[in-house]
């Protein structure tokens, strides 16, 4: 195992493992755990982000495949009085196979077209669910959907959500750290290259996007579980931009890269409350300092080697 | 029927100004300025002050609109793009910078001028009846529609006759070339991403006389200006031109037999359709 996926993994087991004994020591504070649970919904929402960013295309349409699982489940759960057990990855399979429809259309296009055209997708997205009639009750939304586990105890929810957290991570591990990564990492350097060496660069692509967007109808799903409710906007450009941001300053050559910034900000925010009114002002500062100073993420930060001393000039 | 059409050309003639100053800066540093539509938003902020608040003229008022961004677009590209664009290897990186802009000036606007819609009174009063009431056009915007004609005609005189203008043609077309002949790229593309930005706040101070503004209203003109310039081709001058025409045109078709939200639904699956058609748009030039 080479050293940064060393460090990968470290991570992603010390968090999990931190979210797993947590909740035995603050059994009392139900605020701290909706935050945990909150953190664990983005991060796989994100997470989904940063596989497209392994096949080198900017993908700001995620909150937009949120926003379907979302309201998949939330049909399925009020309409057809389906379970969760069965809406949860029903919705995820929607969400994956409109990601495979849309991106075998759009999916040729490159850079800034294809960052332009995921932005007025997450918009048309979230227009047709507005306009979906009696299916999808407009502005209004669809609340009042039933608690997913019965009891006052929120800790089968916040455990499911931090299975479906190993369980995005897992998929996304296996993916990054095989033979399948590395077709994407060559897609993401060269695609003719890639394709000119025999890479089917059409399959491989879609299926990168489709279980991107897999995971985000996933995340978006669960969000729906947790507030028993979904709307229109739910997710907006405003989220898919802050999904980038997570996997930008988590650090994009590192799995772990989209928990670590989706907890880290989250928890962040949490803790100044008091400024909560100014998120998206910070955010946008923080976007400009992390590119300007941190361009390759804090997972690739020298003082987070706790794994392994480093060899000297590793990093940088 | 006479009525669309008119709607159409005067929206498609702003809309087309809002888009060059898009592709403007795209043509020179390949970089989306997601931060169009608040600069946009911040030229109508500053023409609602101005002159709806201290009563300046309205040329003085617009030429600052236009000044006042261009600074802003100056100090950006200055201390935020090239540094992004000299040391980063991934081209995610300046689109990334653009969008934290975006987010940072919607949000400074927000804390400053607050969430309210603001207006000021139109600049000439009167209505122009065409063919015995079948269609009405007030004259207000119709000289919004000439003056965006007359920028528009402006730049593309600049552009083409000028020595900065043929510089910055030469600095779009290959920026090693241009440098081995002696321009001065970091001076032109500076020039170049203040002219754009300068242009969003034109349009902005323009539009506010007849729409009026509030400061959400970013990342709605930037998403139109993106399916202006993806249907005529990113960086190409006649390209962002006839996309705001296309896109005014459909604007004011739709809204006439459509709620508004179903017109855009509409908009965007035919863009999505078109461009998989034609990936470059009507006149791009296919690039990485």
């Amino acid at each position: 195992m080479k050293q940064e996926q060393r460090r990968d993994l470290s991570a992603i087991l010390l968090v999990l493992t931190v979210l797993l004994v947590l909740p035995l020591l603050i059994t009392q504070s139900h605020y701290l755990i909706s935050v945990l649970m909150n953190c664990a919904g983005v991060a796989v929402i994100a997470s989904g982000v940063w596989l497209t960013f392994c096949i080198g295309r900017i993908n700001i349409c995620q909150a937009g495949f949120a926003l379907i699982g979302g309201y998949v489940s939330a049909i399925l759960i009020a309409k057809a009085g389906l379970s969760f057990w069965l809406a949860l990855p029903l919705s995820c399979l929607a969400a994956a196979l409109c990601g495979a429809i849309i991106g075998s259309a759009i999916l040729k296009l490159k850079g800034i077209y294809f960052s332009m055209l995921t932005i007025c997708l997450t918009e048309a997205i979230r227009l047709a669910f507005l306009n979906g009639g009696a299916l999808t009750q407009g502005a209004k939304g669809i609340t009042g959907l039933p608690q997913a586990f019965s009891g006052d105890s929120p800790l089968p929810l916040y455990y499911l959500g931090i299975a479906l957290l190993a369980l995005a991570l897992g998929v996304v591990w296996r993916v990054h750290y095989s033979r399948l990564g590395g077709i994407f990492r060559a897609m993401r350097l060269n695609e003719d290259l890639a394709e000119s060496f025999g890479v089917n660069v059409w399959r491989y692509r879609i299926m990168a996007f489709a279980i991107a967007c897999g995971l985000g109808g996933l995340g978006g799903s669960y969000f729906t579980l947790f507030t028993q409710s979904v709307y229109p906007q739910s997710f907006t450009v405003e989220h898919s931009i802050y999904y980038m941001l997570f996997c930008f300053l988590g650090g994009l050559e590192y799995v772990s890269g989209a928990m670590i910034g989706a907890f880290s900000l989250t928890i962040l925010f949490e803790l100044l409350q008091d400024f909560q009114q100014y998120q998206s002002l910070i955010y946008g500062v923080l976007m400009i300092i992390v590119m300007l100073t941190l361009p390759n993420g804090l997972m690739a930060l020298r003082a987070l080697s706790w794994s392994l001393p480093l060899r000297k000039g590793a990093v940088k | 029927m006479l009525q669309i059409l008119i709607n159409g050309l005067i929206l498609g003639a702003a809309y087309a100004l809002i888009a060059l100053g898009l592709t403007m800066v795209f043509s020179i540093m390949r970089v989306v300025n997601f931060a169009h539509g608040q600069m946009y938003m911040l030229g109508g902020f500053v023409m609602y002050y101005l002159y709806g608040q201290f009563s300046f003229p309205f040329w003085l008022a617009l030429l600052l609109a236009g000044l006042t961004l261009g600074l802003i677009g100056m100090a950006f590209n200055r201390w935020l793009f090239q540094p992004v664009l000299a040391s980063s290897k991934r081209e995610e990186s300046s689109m990334l910078m653009a969008v934290g802009t975006a987010l940072l000036l919607e949000n400074v606007a927000l804390s400053v001028f607050g969430e309210k819609q603001r207006g000021v009174p139109p600049l000439i009063d009167g209505v122009l009846i065409l063919n015995d009431g079948d269609a009405y056009l007030p004259y207000s915007n119709l000289l919004v529609a000439l003056l965006s004609i007359a920028f528009i005609v402006a730049l593309l005189l600049f552009v083409q006759f000028t020595k900065p203008g043929r510089a910055l043609r030469a600095v779009a077309q290959d920026k090693e070339a241009a440098l081995l002949q002696g321009v001065n790229v970091k001076f032109i593309t500076t020039l170049g991403f203040a002219i754009g930005a300068g242009l969003a706040g034109i349009a902005g101070a323009l539009l506010v006389t007849l729409y009026g503004v509030n400061t959400g209203v970013g990342t709605n003109i930037s998403t139109k200006a993106f399916i202006m310039i993806m249907i005529g081709g990113a960086g190409v001058t006649s390209g962002a031109i006839v996309g705001g025409f296309v896109l005014g045109m459909a604007e004011a078709v739709g809204y006439d037999l459509l709620p508004s939200s179903m017109t855009y639904l509409l908009i965007f699956v035919a863009m999505i359709v078109f461009l998989i058609f034609k990936p470059n748009g009507l006149f791009g030039k296919p690039w990485g």
